[in-house]
């Protein structure tokens, strides 16, 4: 008789494929990730091995810290205020590459870039067009005779937050596009000609039909947008590092200027874990919306 | 309401030539059928008619006014019933059905009375509040009639509206449909492979093979003198019988191929010695499918025998008898061209 090779035991053989995975996500996100809460309610410092618990004291610091609350607030409007100019940007987008034109290939590979590119590394060519003196936008509304005064993007508090904002799109957008275009191709042409036949524009095509029944492509791209936005500390770290006068700060920078450069690991932690439900009533917002579509009716399957 | 005349029309998709050279008068208020098989070219001959595709060349008139490439659709006042339906699924059926009417800015109020009659025509009034997904196939065809109705188009374009139905609700739809035409009298360019769609609804029909029209006439010219041996096999179910004569091809209907006695002694005939190999019973007929000689002498061409019911004659399987067509009900076509000669 035959012994059954391990290639046959469909049981023991998904284990053990997956066991790579699976070890991997435990060592190196789900420890830290349990070591991050513990330490939040801590008094852990970098420079000792001693630590006692200390409760919701962390947590009630950070919370009656001014610095703390900017912070949060910046994370939500860098988030939200770059997911809306990104949906906006990758609907542009998706329509032009939709569309069939010489170089489609190399202008898709382009448009691509910024999503490759290594965050530091743009964000380094960042610093410069936002440069307080070399600005290339200011230098080119100048010309244009559109700008008057001067703009200090990452010297004025609001400023530099709609910089923060832009790059963060400028990084997002791309991805979101591709995501975009292929909910856009995976849409049944006949409704689309219905909708042009019914006499629908360009506009009431886009807004009332194309948009509604993309609902759910969207709801994916958000969601990865704002994790996306949310837990990024390049950006903000070498663009504006947290300033002018801690007012640009998000929750990661925030996190890493108290835990790592202050040595506070405990407040630090608290700071970072508390992304924790901000991320998941978004997740948990975006998938809901995603299958109530579904449920009114985004797939026209036979009864 | 408009007629359509069509001149020379043609659209090529690179070396394909899915519509080569189209002339056609559509009259005012007339059921027109399109049929062909997959390939025909007659989606693409009603996709050009409805502005969904641009012509290579010629022209497309709607009521005497040019259709140019850059009509748009919406300015053609056509209708158009997609096979699939193309209902908007997150839409309710009755903001499909109001949806052309919004979109040529209809005031509220009518949009209510249009679209409450339209659904009132259709008996799908109260479906007004469901979404697509939960209708079924026909209340769904009937949504997509809806829509198409509820702005007076002056042609409806209909591409096989009928063919994702199951074959019993495909009857009533296509009377249904038939019934609505006559009341509303407005002009309608059907499209479907089926042919006794196109025979039952048509009131001519066009059959188009390879991009080319091969015969226009009313679905008993199509029937009674189809214009050639294509035309001749591709209505009519089964299909005629050919046979080979010299250089001529004769062909005749398997209804008219009977058993000899069935004839009255006096009557006209051509008779033909036929080798039943197998019968079919269908209920209210009988396939009998065997050979005969073929003209020249060569080998045997199988034909088909479509008996009714009342013909009782016993037909036992493996023997030859012999079997007649009235001669008034043989058709002479050329051998080489398939091009019909006369009867």
């Amino acid at each position: 008789m035959k012994r059954r090779a391990l290639a046959d035991r469909a049981d023991v053989l998904g284990g053990v494929m997956l066991a790579p995975a699976l070890i991997y996500v435990t060592l190196l996100v789900g420890v830290p990730f349990l070591l991050a809460i513990l330490l939040s309610f801590s008094n852990a410092t970098a420079g000792s091995l001693r630590f006692e618990f200390v409760g919701l004291r962390n947590y009630g610091a950070i919370l009656r810290d001014p610095i703390f609350l900017r912070a949060l607030r910046n994370t939500a409007v860098v988030a939200i205020g770059s997911q809306i100019l990104v949906i906006a940007l990758a609907t542009a987008a998706a329509q032009v590459f939709r569309a069939t034109f010489r170089g489609k290939r190399f202008f898709r590979f382009v448009l691509l870039l910024p999503w490759a590119v290594p965050v530091s590394l743009a964000a380094i060519a960042w610093t410069w067009i936002f440069d307080s003196t070399f600005s290339v936008i200011n230098w080119t509304l100048k010309v244009s005779g559109l700008l008057h005064g001067w703009l200090y993007w990452l010297g004025d508090p609001t400023l530099a937050l709609f910089a923060i904002i832009i790059v963060q799109t400028w990084r997002i957008f791309p991805f979101a596009t591709v995501i975009v275009l292929a909910g856009m191709s995976s849409l049944p042409s006949e409704i689309l000609e219905a909708a042009v036949v019914d006499g629908a524009g360009f506009w009431r095509r886009l807004l009332q039909i194309e948009l509604p029944l993309l609902t759910p492509v969207f709801a994916v791209a958000v969601l990865f947008g704002v994790v996306y936005t949310a837990t990024d500390l390049g950006v903000v770290y070498i663009l504006t590092g947290g300033g002018p006068a801690n007012t640009t700060h998000v929750l990661p920078t925030l996190a890493f200027q108290r835990g790592i450069l202050g040595a506070d690991l405990g407040q630090g932690a608290a700071i970072a874990v508390f992304l924790l439900p901000f991320l998941v009533v978004v997740a948990v917002a975006m998938l809901r919306l995603a299958r109530q579509t579904e449920v009114g009716g985004a797939r026209d399957e036979s009864p | 309401m408009a007629g359509i005349e069509i001149r020379n029309l043609r659209k090529h998709f690179g070396e394909l030539h899915a519509v080569d050279g189209v002339d056609l008068s559509i009259r005012d208020g007339e059921f027109l059928v399109l049929l062909g098989s997959s390939g025909s070219g007659k989606t693409t001959l009603l996709r050009m008619i409805a502005g969904l595709e641009q012509p290579t060349s010629g022209e497309i008139a709607i009521g005497g006014e040019r259709m140019d490439g850059d009509v748009p659709p919406r300015a053609r006042g056509i209708a158009m019933v997609f096979q699939s339906y193309a209902l908007y699924p997150h839409r309710t059926v009755f903001q499909n059905i109001a949806f052309p009417l919004e979109a040529n800015r209809t005031p509220r109020a009518q949009i209510t009375e249009k679209v409450r009659w339209a659904a009132d025509l259709f008996g799908i009034t109260r479906y007004l509040d469901r979404y697509p997904r939960q209708l079924s196939g026909g209340e769904r065809q009937r949504v997509a009639l809806c829509r198409a109705i509820v702005r007076d188009p002056h042609v409806f374009l209909l591409d096989e509206p009928l063919a994702n139905l199951d074959a019993k609700l495909r009857n009533t739809a296509r009377d249904d449909l038939k019934r609505l035409q006559r009341r509303i009298k407005t002009t309608t360019v059907y499209v479907t492979h089926d042919q006794v769609e196109a025979m039952g609804l048509g009131d001519r029909i066009v059959v188009m093979e390879h991009g080319r029209i091969r015969q226009v006439g009313t679905p008993r010219e199509v029937y009674e003198n189809p214009a050639d041996t294509f035309v001749a096999t591709f209505v009519g179910q089964p299909p005629m019988n050919l046979l080979n004569e010299g250089d001529t091809l004769i062909g005749f209907r398997p209804e008219h191929f009977l058993p000899r006695r069935v004839f009255g002694a006096d009557a006209d005939l051509r008779s033909f010695p036929f080798t039943v190999r197998r019968v079919e019973y269908l209920g209210s007929d009988r396939y009998v499918y065997g050979t005969v000689p073929a003209g020249g002498g060569g080998s045997d061409v199988a034909v088909i025998a479509e008996l009714p019911g009342n013909v009782a004659v016993e037909i036992p399987e493996g023997q030859t008898q012999e079997f007649a067509v009235p001669r008034r009900a043989v058709h002479v076509f050329d051998a080489e061209t398939g091009v019909r000669r006369g009867k």
